[in-house]
């Protein structure tokens, strides 16, 4: 086991991006998928907000040098693109605190290391507005305890069982593991009548 | 006991429990295409491997192509150097490439089920959101991550929980001018775009038993709209009949010996669900979306709602929709002008979409300022279409006919709107920038509607219009 790959605990300072179901073209509007490998992304992360709204929390100085992100509801619905939290984790974010994460955004933010925890709504609004007035103070996410911890608060946070222990264990890259069934798969292919032949 | 198909194909396609207490579920079939497969396919490369079942992998080509000249090289210089990455890629790894040059490419939602690689009892899995168009078969269809992608190459399989599962029954006829696409749009309105986090809908009811498959993959394909990754209809004789002669179906006997599998693998009669949602046919109007996602929709006989009509939670929401859309509180939606018209997408480009948009257009001309397009889901879409003498329609009327792609959907190749233009669309975003200009906007409803705007140069009731 690889100790980089735990994912038991986050420690940073927060961004808070308020809204709900901000969806993935907004964190990476599509012309910036034309490539063939995620590098660069960070610079285009919420490209088009940023220039439609001045003063948004990417451009903020207090919040430069974040890592934990603070969202509304749904974040991350629409495309599947993996583009959307490569360019997030990028730019700095190491972990994700909403009130509700889209899908395939959660999946594919666990796959590639970036724990997504939920808070409840009176949590993540209180989150919000106790990072939005201390932004310079750190933000502890902990995957372990399932909390949320901020000045005088810890805040019970939910997660996924599975998700939570593939973080926990550092097995978030799946395909190690799944390549570990070894014959079990071929096995299952063999069961499959499509597979097999009608 | 009783079990539903989610059930059925979840235990027949078990590798085994994994330590973090997922599901290691193998993957009967893996669609590819050009934007999320070039990063797995280095991941894989990096790590050694080679792809575990080659054969369960096909791939096409469809966000970035351009539909009105299709020669290559792109004129795009990225564009053309994705393509033949993906070329390449499939090469050496043994994938079967529907390419530009060969007869079958299109988008690949479309070229899925119309090739018969898609079918019931199936797990699917693909690097794009909309995959859960393939439920319409009867399969379970994902939509996957890079990673994820990287994944099903290198072990055919992926990690994963299993979903609650809400059937939605849709009761009754739908009226005159009302299509599958307003059937969709009415349940995300209702359920919401969060609504199905964590769930895969099965719908279900007369609606959709008497809808062919066709309908029921715009119905499926929007399922990821409302939150859910996975929407699916039981097969029936319907997708039998669907399925029958298709390249990559089974032929001759073990067709009929599929059939029997396949019937078995559809929910029992008496099955349960988590949960269970009725909706009343007769009741869907047309509908079309007035904000910046599929759940912010009204019917075409309503006004723009005011902010205060929303829900607490919503109203933030409603503000920053009405305020990008330009729309006024109170008006009606009809008489909206329009800029561009837009009928294809892999939910909306089938033939059967491009036939119901040609009866309105039929005669008619496309409004003085209006840019229209139709862009055919498939090659197959468009030869069909093409012999059937829909081409001639469209272009009698104005409309472009371009090549198969999936062009303004998502704006990444030359088609986009262009400054704040407002765009008459049966694809499936209506998300701020989707369209390939920041501004832009889009107004999502059914091509019969879209067909109707094309016409009046603003947003129109197609059931006034209907031959």
């Amino acid at each position: 086991m690889n100790q980089d790959d735990l994912r038991r605990q986050i420690v940073g300072r927060a961004i808070l991006l308020t809204g709900n179901d901000i969806d993935t073209d907004r964190i990476i509007p599509a012309r910036f998928l034309k490539c063939i490998t995620f590098e660069g992304l960070e610079a285009h992360v919420f490209e088009d907000d940023r220039r439609q709204m001045p003063n948004h929390p990417f451009d903020q100085a207090h919040y430069q040098g974040a890592t934990i992100l603070v969202v509304g509801q749904n974040f991350g619905c629409g495309s599947s693109r993996e583009h959307a939290p490569e360019a997030l984790k990028r730019w700095g974010i190491l972990g994700i605190v909403g009130e509700s994460f889209a899908e395939i955004f959660f999946g594919n933010c666990t796959a590639i290391g970036l724990p997504c925890l939920m808070l409840d709504t009176e949590g993540i609004a209180w989150l919000g507005e106790a990072v939005s007035r201390y932004p310079e103070q750190e933000v502890l996410l902990d995957v372990e305890a399932r909390l949320v911890c901020f000045r005088e608060r810890s805040i019970p946070a939910t997660i996924p069982d599975g998700a939570r222990n593939q973080f926990l264990t550092g097995a978030w890259n799946a395909m190690g593991v799944l390549l570990e069934a070894g014959n079990k798969i071929d096995d299952v292919a063999r069961s499959l009548p499509y597979v097999a032949g009608y | 006991m009783t079990e539903t198909l989610l059930d059925k194909i979840w235990r027949a396609h078990t590798v085994r429990t994994l330590p973090s207490g997922q599901t290691q579920l193998f993957i009967g079939l893996h669609l590819i295409h050009e934007v999320t497969s070039p990063q797995a396919f280095q991941m894989l490369r990096e790590a050694g491997h080679s792809i575990r079942y080659p054969k369960r992998t096909f791939a096409t080509i469809d966000h970035i192509v351009p539909t009105a000249s299709q020669l290559r090289p792109f004129p795009d210089g990225m564009a053309e150097e994705m393509a033949v990455h993906l070329a390449r890629n499939c090469q050496e790894f043994g994938v079967s490439f529907f390419d530009l040059d060969s007869s079958q490419q299109g988008i690949i939602h479309v070229i899925g089920p119309e090739l018969g690689l898609t079918q019931p009892g199936m797990t699917i899995a693909c690097g794009d959101s909309h995959t859960s168009t393939h439920g319409a078969l009867g399969a379970l269809a994902f939509g996957i991550g890079t990673s994820q992608v990287r994944d099903v190459l290198a072990s055919q399989c992926l990690a994963m929980a299993k979903p609650k599962l809400r059937q939605i029954r849709i009761e009754g006829s739908l009226p005159r001018g009302v299509y599958a696409k307003d059937a969709i749009l009415a349940i995300i309105r209702r359920l919401g775009v969060m609504g199905g986090v964590g769930y895969v809908y099965e719908y279900a009811g007369s609606a959709v038993t008497a809808m062919s498959v066709e309908e029921r993959l715009t119905i499926c394909n929007m399922s990821i709209e409302g939150g859910a990754r996975v929407g699916y209809v039981n097969p029936d004789a319907t997708t039998f009949e669907y399925l029958k002669g298709r390249p990559f179906a089974p032929q001759g006997e073990a067709f009929d010996r599929a059939v029997v599998w396949w019937r078995s693998i559809a929910s029992d009669p008496d099955a349960t669900f988590d949960d269970v949602v009725q909706l009343d046919a007769p009741s869907i109007e047309p509908m079309l979306t007035w904000g910046i996602n599929p759940g912010q929709s009204i019917g075409v006989s309503e006004r723009v709602p005011y902010p205060h009509e929303a829900p607490d939670a919503d109203r933030a929401a409603w503000d920053e929709a009405l305020a990008f859309m330009g729309l006024e509180s109170g008006r009606p939606i009809v008489g909206t002008p329009i800029d561009v018209a837009f009928i294809g997408s892999c939910t909306n480009g089938r033939l059967s979409d491009l036939r119901v948009a040609a009866e309105v257009i039929r005669g008619q001309k496309v409004a003085k300022g209006v840019r229209a397009l139709v862009v055919p889901g498939s090659k197959a879409v468009a030869r069909a279409a093409e012999a059937e003498g829909l081409h001639e329609i469209f272009l009698t009327a104005g409309f472009e006919w371009r090549k198969a792609g999936c062009s303004l959907c998502l704006g990444m190749n030359e088609d986009k709107l262009t400054g704040m233009e407002i765009c008459a669309a049966s694809s499936n975003r209506n998300f701020k920038g989707r369209m390939g200009s920041p501004t832009g906007r889009t107004l999502l409803m059914s091509p019969a509607m879209v067909a109707a705007a094309s016409i009046r140069g603003q947003v129109a009731d197609v059931r006034e219009m209907l031959p």
